[in-house]
């Protein structure tokens, strides 16, 4: 297990290079000049040659690419053109956002999906398992931010339960900070519950097929034993992988729901940056995502050794 | 003492078995022959209650007076495993690959409540120990992926009788197996019903293991007892005409002529083939694998050439080196006197000289395509010709089948069409050599024997050469001149094919001879009188 997690590792640092050669070739050495890209078409020269300056873009290319990943690992992201604030300090704020807010969505869409999909599984074509097909066919249908404006008519408007939009900040509690990351983790949530309790139901089905399944039913299980015996462990890894690229997704891809709800998150940031064509915050965060993407990946991989012992010898 | 009474059994109103009707006594073996489809399993499932969805179950199936037809599911659980033990073919898929050996076979008891989670442990413990699986060799902490099939064949029959059960159910329990590794499995079956006074319901197609093993014998066909009685005096009687063709079938030898010439067509030598090794270390490169080790061999025009071994022992390894898909290490290997070399090197027009056709003829054609293509696909080696299409209906009628095949998909064919229709695709290119790597194994008896025949018949007809790559030795003595028997990378014994059978001198061509079960020579002489 531990050769096995030392071999991922290698391979996790590996990548983060690869990947932090790839951001800095696209953002920094692809023809055309950052400096005049951010200050757009009419720019002054002599504000152009102040932002090379500033950007550290008159350097040599080796130099700026170890300053550039020395200065990250530092935790120096640089300096936000547009914010004038470092940018690790606006990627600070909307971790503290972006964060809580996928694993809260991530809880709420597995611990629906779990029991979903099994119940589903185990009643297979019988009324129930139609129901729960129908319902999650629906709930991937349908545009989760028509969903969000749906639940803060009901939920904010009507009911007055939470409030609409807007985030309350840690320091004002954990509860109020929860509770106003509940409605957009909800409606988050019900996509990927709908498509995680789909791939939990027919990876279940395929196990349950299994020649295993059958020699336990010859010892004496019931089905409902087989299926939580047996059944349950092996048919993780394919919803181990699917809840891995739903984090990825959701660090960033959160930002419809973001702006339905008024969340300083990640994703807002990106956009911002992108359509302010500040590019050092796009870098960073960018990098950052990167990061987390192939830590997940990891994680993930080491969830998977963790469930099939097949996977541990280090093949 | 168990007792099928009339069993019939539909599944959606198809008719599965009728009027089953069997006694196996106590402590005693019962062996069930018929070829696939015959109803063999479906028997066993119904006796256990583990039948599909939509099945219809008559008659009546006495364990100890009480009929399990009428019992609840939830008295079935109770039954299954307790009473009666199941093992099944395939040993490699048969156990959870995430649970250890120990726990699987201590799960028997915990389910039916009959042991703590520890006395469970070591009552487990002790099965493994019964089964073959010394504790310092085969810890319970071992997973099924470190075992091997017969091992894992093994903790199979530790699970089923971990309680003793009345009656333990053998559905093919040897067919995936080397024949080294059945003789082994067959022994302990043979023990176990001795000593636990247990009875065994073994099910096999294989007329030969029945003929070593049971007391008694019934052999089925389209889901009816054709006949039945002592082992003994129903293989010295056979008074049902399928009984006798089975048997006829089973040993069947076709009828051909040994042309080889004096010209070589395969020239294989001191070939050698190495794997990397997967890494243990991660600055250590560690010794390759050597999967074939300085293999020589001439093989003639129009001859038939056996390659035997078990499995594991390189030769589909060395099947894939001739076939020029894989580069050898060492060596050389001549293809009607050019040299075969990997990849791309290998010219079309020295390619189109050896054709293979593979075991599964099941999973050797793609589903979507119609007969024609799928016999047509070797003609990307050549260009295809004018005339293709009369080409592919004269290799399908070559080897028995009607053009009028080519418009049908594969799916539409029985196991026996599909091989020839694999045998017709090998044709088509006017081959010199064809690999038939086990092309028979998946075949039930009697559509071998007509494989068999035909393959015989083609060599005559075409002045083909084989190399017949199998581990079934009593196929390659029927269908080959000369063999070649391979262990662990190596030829360990070369020669007439009939000599090797009848004075094998190296001791692992003993080994699989003596291993390979047999029916008593003097309860057949009856019957070749």
């Amino acid at each position: 297990m531990i050769r096995f997690a030392a071999s991922r590792l290698l391979s996790l640092t590996l990548s983060l290079i690869m990947a932090s050669v790839v951001v800095f070739a696209v953002v920094e050495v692809i023809p055309g000049d950052p400096a005049a890209y951010m200050l757009g078409l009419n720019a002054d020269p002599d504000a152009v040659n102040a932002l090379r300056d500033e950007l550290g873009l008159n350097g040599t290319l080796w130099s700026r690419y170890f300053g550039w990943v020395s200065g990250m690992l530092a935790g120096d992201f640089g300096q936000s053109y547009t914010y004038r604030v470092p940018v690790s300090e606006l990627i600070a704020q909307r971790l503290w956002v972006s964060l809580p807010l996928t694993f809260l969505s991530l809880l709420i869409s597995t611990l629906i999906a779990f029991p979903v999909g099994l119940i589903a599984a185990a009643r297979r074509g019988k009324p129930s398992d139609y129901a729960i097909m129908g319902v999650t066919q629906l709930g991937i249908a349908v545009p989760n931010f028509w969903f969000a404006m749906l639940l803060v008519l009901v939920f904010a408007v009507n009911l007055q339960w939470f409030n609409a939009g807007g985030f309350a900040g840690w320091e004002n509690g954990l509860f109020a900070g929860l509770k106003s990351l509940f409605l957009p983790a909800i409606a988050l949530a019900l996509p990927q519950a709908s498509i995680l309790a789909r791939v939990m139901r027919s990876s279940l089905l395929e196990t349950l097929t299994q020649d295993y399944i059958r020699t336990a039913r010859a010892k004496g299980l019931t089905r409902a034993q087989a299926l939580r015996r047996h059944a349950l462990r092996n048919a993780l890894i394919p919803v181990l992988t699917i809840i891995g690229l739903q984090f990825s997704f959701l660090i960033a891809g959160a930002v419809i729901i973001e702006n339905v709800f008024y969340l300083p998150g990640l994703g807002r940031l990106i956009f911002q940056g992108i359509t302010q064509r500040d590019l050092v915050v796009v870098e960073s965060v960018v990098m950052l995502l990167v990061f987390s993407v192939i830590l997940i990946t990891f994680l993930v991989d080491l969830a998977y050794a963790a469930v099939d012992p097949r996977l541990r010898s280090g093949r | 003492m168990i007792s099928l009474q009339a069993l019939t059994l539909a599944i959606h109103g198809t008719p599965i078995l009728s009027d089953v009707s069997l006694d196996i006594p106590q402590g005693q073996i019962f062996g069930l022959v018929g070829e696939s489809g015959s109803g063999k399993s479906m028997t066993a499932l119904a006796l256990m209650q583990l039948l599909p969805s939509g099945s219809a179950v008559g008659g009546h199936v006495l364990v100890d007076d009480t009929d399990v037809l009428t019992m609840t599911e939830s008295e079935m659980c109770a039954l299954r495993g307790n009473d009666i033990g199941m093992i099944f073919q395939e040993p490699m898929t048969a156990l959870n690959p995430v649970q250890t050996i120990g726990d699987q076979v201590a799960e028997t008891m915990l389910i039916h409540g009959k042991a703590s989670k520890s006395e469970a442990a070591v009552i487990a413990r002790k099965m493994l120990d019964r089964v073959g699986l010394p504790a310092n060799k085969f810890p319970s902490s071992r997973y099924p992926h470190e075992l091997s099939g017969g091992q894992r064949q093994r903790v199979c029959i530790a699970m089923a009788i971990a309680l003793r059960p009345k009656l333990l159910i053998a559905d093919e329990p040897t067919t995936a197996l080397d024949v080294t590794t059945q003789a082994q499995i067959l022994d302990l079956l043979r023990e176990l019903v001795a000593e636990e006074n247990m009875s065994l319901l073994l099910i096999t197609h294989d007329l030969a293991v029945v003929a070593g093993m049971a007391d008694h014998v019934a052999v089925m066909r389209r889901g009816e007892l054709v006949e039945q009685g002592p082992t003994e005096q129903l293989f010295k009687t056979m008074t049902h005409p399928y009984t006798k063709q089975l048997f006829e079938a089973s040993s069947h030898q076709p009828d051909r002529a040994d042309d080889a010439q004096e010209t070589p067509i395969l020239e294989v030598k001191n070939a050698i083939r190495e794997y990397v090794a997967p890494r243990t270390k991660l600055f250590h490169r560690p010794a390759p694998f050597r999967a074939v080790n300085d293999v020589s061999f001439t093989l003639m025009r129009g001859e038939s050439l056996g390659l035997v071994g078990e499995s594991g022992c390189g030769k589909s390894t060395l099947t894939r080196a001739i076939l020029g898909l894989d580069p050898l290490q060492g060596g050389e290997i001549h293809l009607a006197g050019e040299p075969v070399l990997a990849g791309e090197h290998m010219p079309a027009s020295l390619r189109q000289k050896v054709q293979i056709v593979f075991q599964d003829p099941y999973g050797s054609f793609n589903p979507r395509h119609k007969v024609q293509r799928l016999v047509m696909e070797p003609f990307h080696l050549t260009k295809a010709p004018e005339n293709a299409r009369n080409r592919v209906a004269k290799a399908l009628e070559t080897v028995g089948m009607k053009a009028e095949a080519m418009d049908r998909y594969i799916h539409e064919f029985s196991g026996g069409q599909r091989q020839r229709i694999a045998i017709a695709r090998a044709l088509i290119l006017r081959p010199d050599l064809i690999v038939l790597d086990e092309a028979v194994s998946a075949l039930d008896v009697s559509i071998r024997a007509q494989i068999l025949d035909l393959l015989a018949d083609l060599q005559t007809r075409l002045g083909l050469s084989y190399l017949f790559i199998s581990h079934d030795l009593t196929v390659v003595r029927a269908i080959t001149d000369r063999v070649l028997v391979m262990q662990t990378g190596q030829i360990v014994e070369q020669g007439q094919t009939e000599q090797v059978f009848t004075a094998p001198k190296h001791p692992y061509t003993q080994q699989l001879l003596n291993a390979a079960p047999q029916i008593p020579d003097d309860w057949l002489e009856t019957k070749h009188a």
